[in-house]
């Protein structure tokens, strides 16, 4: 589904991602983890171009994103992106932030986008608020409008990019509830997270990052009870 | 001081006429200048530097020389070279139009870079492309910061359109000072014109505050 190969990025001299190398498959849920300014979100950041590549190549089921005559934004329709600060958008009602890139990317009618909107608002419990403007929400209502807006372009994979680490305490809960309802489903989707906890319940597969190398990656219960790296142990044992 | 009430009921008529040229130059200037102030400031804000030179050469040129100046260029040098006769009016809306665009254009250059990054990401993540997520999403946020900096221009440029009076087109401050001309009297005709602009940015800046009013979320 996602293949990652030699991926390099820099900014400027700044060398962020050495060398890549991860697969995505289908239905699959990776976590990624690793200390900040380990390079984690540009990893995340790269596989729907939000970041322009410096080496190396980003297949999304087989297209390759490096290619120029690639139509990045015909493959972004099929990767959904939730961000830690939510990024909806403040001119628009609820219903309006979902419904906009289904009418306009998709051409889908405006009553049949609402309904759609009204079903995603439900499944992420927040039917009510969908005449609200999003800054009468709080972070943990925001951000599940957020990924019902992605889930609108019926995407294949769901990129979440530290989707909790923006919120109090007590909303963290029903933002991974949502998550988890959504890996249950089969979405394939790739998390960068701190939330240990999320990473062993739902995550087939753990990538641990650190300055810019992936050092370790395996199934949680083995990487989080048995790594093998020592920046690794050293990381767990700070955040466990 | 005697106030002579009867020359100015005299002139009403121009005054009137005058009024009416005021604010048709001042909207045909507002809309131009927007349009064009638009087109700048994207253009200003391309990353290749080459490209978006020459729009910031135009705005350094607009902001940085007299309007006067301008006025006079463009009416006695510029329009000569494209047209057999100049018209006043047209050279008057030619140059408030340019002058203002400049202005208008790092007002948008401002709007839209006050926007968060992350609202034109969450855009393209969407699969919008760079016109879509301008026009539907950075755009109208931006204008809405924008209304304020801009009715400040829109009422700077209807007095400054006055300056067309020197170049005889036949506005509101052109008979302020055709009758101070001709009766030599000089508290009759501006301050009846002072009141005139004053009734007319004051009416301004009153559609605007509604406008944000209408615009606000909250």
């Amino acid at each position: 589904m996602i293949q990652v190969k030699n991926l390099k990025k820099s900014f400027g001299k700044n060398e962020v991602l050495k060398d890549i190398n991860v697969t995505v498959k289908n239905k699959e849920v990776v976590v990624v983890i690793g200390p900040s300014g380990s390079g984690k979100s540009t990893f995340l950041r790269c596989i729907n171009m939000l970041e322009t590549i410096t080496g190396g190549h980003v297949y999304i089921e087989g297209v390759d994103l490096t290619d120029k005559n690639t139509d990045i934004n015909k493959v972004r329709t099929e990767v959904g992106m939730v961000f830690q600060q939510f990024n909806l958008f403040p001119h628009k009602t609820v219903i309006e932030n979902i419904m906009l890139a289904p009418m306009k990317v998709r051409n889908i009618p405006k009553d049949q986008a609402k309904a759609k909107g009204l079903e995603l608002l439900r499944k992420v419990g927040l039917e009510d608020k969908a005449e609200a403007f999003p800054d009468s929400l709080s972070g943990g209502q925001k951000q599940r409008v957020a990924i019902a807006r992605a889930l609108a372009m019926e995407p294949k994979i769901m990129l979440f990019d530290e989707p909790t680490s923006a919120l109090d305490p007590e909303m963290v809960g029903e933002v991974l509830e949502v998550m988890k309802d959504l890996a249950k489903e089969g979405m394939t989707m790739v998390v960068v997270t701190h939330e240990m906890g999320f990473a062993k319940e739902v995550g087939d597969r753990v990538i641990f990052m650190d300055g810019g190398l992936v050092i370790e990656e395996n199934i949680p219960s083995e990487l989080f009870d048995h790594p093998q790296e020592e920046r690794t142990k050293a990381f767990l044992s700070k955040v466990l | 001081m005697d106030f002579r009430w009867d020359i100015l009921v005299e002139y009403a008529p121009f005054f009137l006429k005058g009024t009416l040229l005021t604010i048709g130059l001042s909207i045909a200037s507002i809309l131009i200048g927007t349009v064009l102030g638009l087109f700048i400031g994207l253009g200003k804000m391309m990353k290749n530097r080459l490209l978006a030179w020459p729009f910031t050469i135009y705005i350094t040129f607009f902001r940085g020389t007299p309007l006067l100046v301008q006025i006079l260029l463009i009416h006695f040098a510029v329009v000569p070279l494209f047209l057999d006769e100049t018209s006043p009016v047209l050279a008057a809306i030619l140059t408030l139009s340019l002058n203002a665009a400049a202005y208008i254009a790092e007002i948008f250059r401002a709007g839209i870079q006050s926007i968060d990054r992350g609202q034109m990401e969450a855009a393209r993540s969407l699969g919008m492309n760079h016109v879509q997520s301008m026009r539907f999403v950075i755009l109208p946020q931006a204008f809405k910061r924008m209304i304020p900096p801009l009715g400040n221009e829109f009422i700077v440029l209807i007095k400054e359109s006055s300056l067309a009076a020197l170049i005889a087109a036949p506005e509101l401050m052109y008979w302020g000072r055709a009758m101070q001309g001709q009766y030599f009297r000089v508290w009759e005709p501006y301050l009846a014109a002072a009141v005139i602009y004053l009734v007319l940015t004051l009416s301004l800046s009153f559609l605007l505050t509604r406008l944000e009013r209408r615009l606000a979320t909250e």
